[in-house]
């Protein structure tokens, strides 16, 4: 199997190395460093992946998710040589994971003991370990996370320790069908309760895993409870070893997972917010509180991000952000991505999706910055504070 | 031409320099106010403001020289006004070389459901509030000085070459009046070319008069048009021949429309050097890639195993990437699929004018044409109309025609 050589750093407290398991570093830093951001839309098939310039950083890690791949056959992804052949990515780092927030949501009715179910466009998919598996060797990722039960927050607590068994018992079968020794991430699951979450957490801590995937969020509970579920999960796991969230995307969300001691996120913010047609705007550097462009009522935007679709826009010949380094900042205007909105230009989409991507891995830069200088805590309160005034304002001043 | 690089702005806005010939066909240099470009050459179309979904970097990559803007969609929205407020469309899409508008006429023509031509101008319903508006020759150019692109197209009475009678001959006559009305409301003529538009059908007598009406207003080049809307194959080649033996060495003949590149291959044996067509990426939304010998459906399931790249000899980054297998399962659900075509399509048109100019200027055109025509009719089955078209053209083609079925 081809092993991925480059390693990808993260914080200087801490890296992630691919592809030997046993070429962990461990981290100096105490709390847990947000090493690196899994970024990119969870569309594998998105506009930005290696066909616009340079959107992402080359080290970049991206989600990878089996069902966003039919029409391709496994046989012919491995023909043609797994996915960094694939789609001519190179220096990236692939994480296969099953869940993909836009089309491929866990479908926990459906979900039996034989496998998961996942709602997509193209129906209902019931996808059993052993296919699982085998998807996954035709792709070779970098690593890959176990086939999970996820449920959301409000199903009984009968479903819900089934999910927590089902869970577990396919992680076992996942790495028993494993024979090329790739890097597998543990799934742990537990929906809302706290005891499922410990759980499930302490049984798969003693599975022989590279890592740890955390499920079953982003589906429905509350940001309140969501901190004790996290601490529940992450109290249970080595310091040592790397946590992976999916779906949690708005930045506070992010901010409260790398505080429960979370190192990868991957979410369909970006996506979204592309889709609607705004554009980041959050200051990148912490300490730059009051230099945010607000535009605030009518046109939907906040201190964090402008509409673009805004007829404000129209004749603004500025880069969305002054200061920002991506393609479309250095080469177009907001007056031009207005008029691409407007007539529904594809070429909108793209040159949104490169600044936002570029915002965003910015923003966890930044963490990653304020985690070394031992500022985080200090960080997240001024991120949170100053998203709460702005609010204020907004809500005051009808 | 050391006089000629020592001016940093030429005395017209227009200079062509022809570099090679082979018979009628030729290569040259054009040079435009933002671009020194080489002819034979083909221009996507960017209707809005942008080649679907490809961004100005890879348009560069590709080497795209020209870019065609519509000006009926850009009067629409932005609005030719707030694009001439924001420095014109070079600068509103950041497209550092040429660009080249229409008049407009022809998309109302074909888009709007009740629109109708008289002496006045083209009068139509607006698309935005249904109220009856009105395009003149005036108006046309106006907006087209307010976009600034370095070429644009006189309004002309535009027919299809489908329609038989007095209309015809009514349109051609039109059409010489109205470029007059155009010469006169042309305000920037020291920065932008307008080429004025050959029309009267299929009729050679029509065709002959409208060119010597041009030809004596002494414009910056000319434009074939009235063609690619369905006429036969026969037809369309004798009419682009008549004209372009008839229309002065020294400047560009553009065959508006046309597309499929063995009409551009023949058309440029007969002497033309500008090319416009929705073809390369349109039929790239479809699914479908340009490839030598013809097309390549990527959306058939023969694709979903075929590790090759659309072609083993391209070039483009696309091919240098990406499996037919990859591309097919993109190309039924996700916008980068007809990304990935529209890109190699282009790259393919592009490709496909530097060989033209180049094999010109090299002295090895008929070699290039017959190798053309073998990879894209292996069995020799090439067309009757490009066997005549070619004998016009003065160049041999036997070796890639079989005369009796084998």
């Amino acid at each position: 199997m081809e092993q991925r050589k480059s390693p990808v750093r993260g914080s200087a407290a801490g890296q992630l190395s691919f592809p030997n398991s046993d070429s962990r570093s461990a981290p100096h830093n105490p709390q847990r460093p947000a090493r690196f951001h899994l970024s990119g839309p969870p569309y594998l098939l998105s506009s930005f992946s290696g066909f616009s310039p340079a959107p992402v950083q080359p080290a970049s890690l991206l989600p990878c998710f089996f069902s966003s791949l039919e029409g391709i056959s496994p046989k012919t992804i491995s023909n043609i040589g797994g996915l960094h052949q694939m789609l001519s990515l190179h220096q990236h780092i692939f994480a296969a994971v099953p869940r993909d927030s836009i089309i491929a949501l866990p479908e926990h009715d459906s979900t039996n003991k034989y496998g998961a179910s996942f709602q997509t466009p193209g129906g209902r998919l019931l996808i059993k370990p052993a296919e699982y598996v085998e998807l996954v060797s035709s792709m070779k990722p970098d690593f890959w996370v176990t086939l999970a039960d996820e449920v959301p927050a409000w199903v009984s607590d009968k479903r819900n320790r089934t999910s927590v068994d089902r869970t577990l018992r396919w992680l076992d079968d996942c790495l028993s069908l494993n024979k090329t020794g790739t890097t597998i991430f543990g799934s742990i699951v537990g929906g809302s309760s706290i005891e499922e979450r410990h759980r499930c957490a302490q049984e798969v801590a003693q599975r022989n895993v590279s890592g740890y995937w955390i499920g079953g969020f982003g589906l429905g509970e509350s940001m309140d409870e969501r901190a004790a579920l996290l601490t529940a999960v992450t109290d249970n796991l080595p310091e040592d070893m790397p946590r992976h969230v999916s779906g949690l995307g708005l930045p506070e969300e992010v901010l409260q997972g790398v505080a429960a001691g979370i190192d990868l996120f991957d979410s369909t913010y970006v996506y979204h917010l592309t889709l609607g047609g705004f554009a980041l705007t959050f200051p990148l550097e912490r300490n730059k509180g009051d230099n945010a462009d607000y535009q605030l009522s009518d046109s939907g935007g906040d201190d964090m991000k402008i509409n673009l679709k805004a007829t404000i826009y129209r004749k603004d010949t500025s880069p969305i952000v002054e200061s920002c380094n991506c393609f479309t900042c250095q080469n177009h205007t907001k007056a031009y991505l207005n008029h691409l909105f407007n007539v529904h230009e594809m070429l909108a989409q793209t040159l949104l999706e490169i600044h936002n991507t570029h915002q965003y891995l910015g923003f966890f830069c930044s963490i990653r910055k304020a985690i070394e200088e031992g500022k985080f805590e200090q960080f997240r309160r001024n991120f949170v504070e100053s998203r709460r005034e702005c609010l204020f304002a907004a809500a005051s001043s009808d | 031409m050391a006089w000629f690089s020592a001016c940093s702005i030429p005395a017209v806005p227009l200079f062509l320099q022809v570099l090679g010939r082979f018979n009628r066909a030729r290569a040259a240099q054009l040079t435009l106010p933002h671009y020194l470009c080489q002819t034979p050459l083909f221009m996507p179309v960017g209707t809005q403001g942008t080649i679907k979904g490809l961004t100005k970097n890879q348009l560069e990559e590709i080497g795209c020289q020209i870019i065609l803007g519509n000006t009926y969609h850009l009067a629409l929205r932005p609005t030719s006004e707030l694009i001439d407020e924001l420095g014109g469309l070079h600068k509103f899409m950041n497209w550092p070389r040429a660009l080249l508008t229409d008049s407009g006429g022809f998309q109302m023509v074909s888009l709007l459901h009740l629109a109708d031509i008289t002496e006045k101008g083209v009068t139509f319903q607006s698309p935005v509030d249904g109220k009856p508006m009105l395009l003149t020759p005036e108006e046309s150019i106006q907006i087209q000085n307010r976009i600034g692109a370095d070429i644009i197209m006189a309004l002309d009475d535009v027919v299809r070459t489908t329609i038989t009678g007095p209309r015809i001959e009514e349109a051609m006559y039109r059409t010489l009046r109205w470029i007059d009305r155009c010469i006169a409301a042309h305000k920037r003529p020291n920065e932008q070319n307008l080429f004025g538009i050959v029309q009267g059908g299929l009729d050679p007598v029509l065709r002959d008069i409208c060119v010597r009406g041009l030809v004596e207003r002494n414009l910056p080049g000319y434009a074939i048009g009235g063609l690619a809307g369905g006429e036969d194959k026969d037809s369309f080649w004798r009419v682009v021949a008549q004209c372009t033996a008839a229309l002065p060495e020294d400047k560009p003949r553009y065959v508006m429309g046309v597309g499929y590149p063995l009409d551009i291959v023949v058309c440029s044996a007969l002497g033309a050097d500008m090319y416009d067509c929705v073809y390369p990426t349109r039929t790239a939304r479809f699914g479908t890639a340009l490839v030598p010998e013809g097309v390549l459906k990527l959306k058939h399931q023969a694709m979903a195993n075929d590790i090759r790249p659309i072609d083993p000899m391209c070039e483009c980054m696309v091919c240098k990437n990406y499996t037919r297998a990859y591309i097919h399962c993109l190309v039924t659900k996700d916008a980068m699929g007809s990304q990935l075509l529209s890109y190699h399509n282009l790259y393919y048109m592009m490709k496909l004018s530097r060989d033209l100019h180049s094999s010109i200027v090299e002295g090895r055109f008929p070699e290039f044409v017959c190798k053309f025509l073998q990879t894209m009719f292996p069995k020799g089955d090439v067309p009757e109309w490009v066997c005549n078209a070619m004998e016009v053209a003065g160049i041999d083609i036997s070796s890639c025609c079989h005369e009796m079925k084998v």
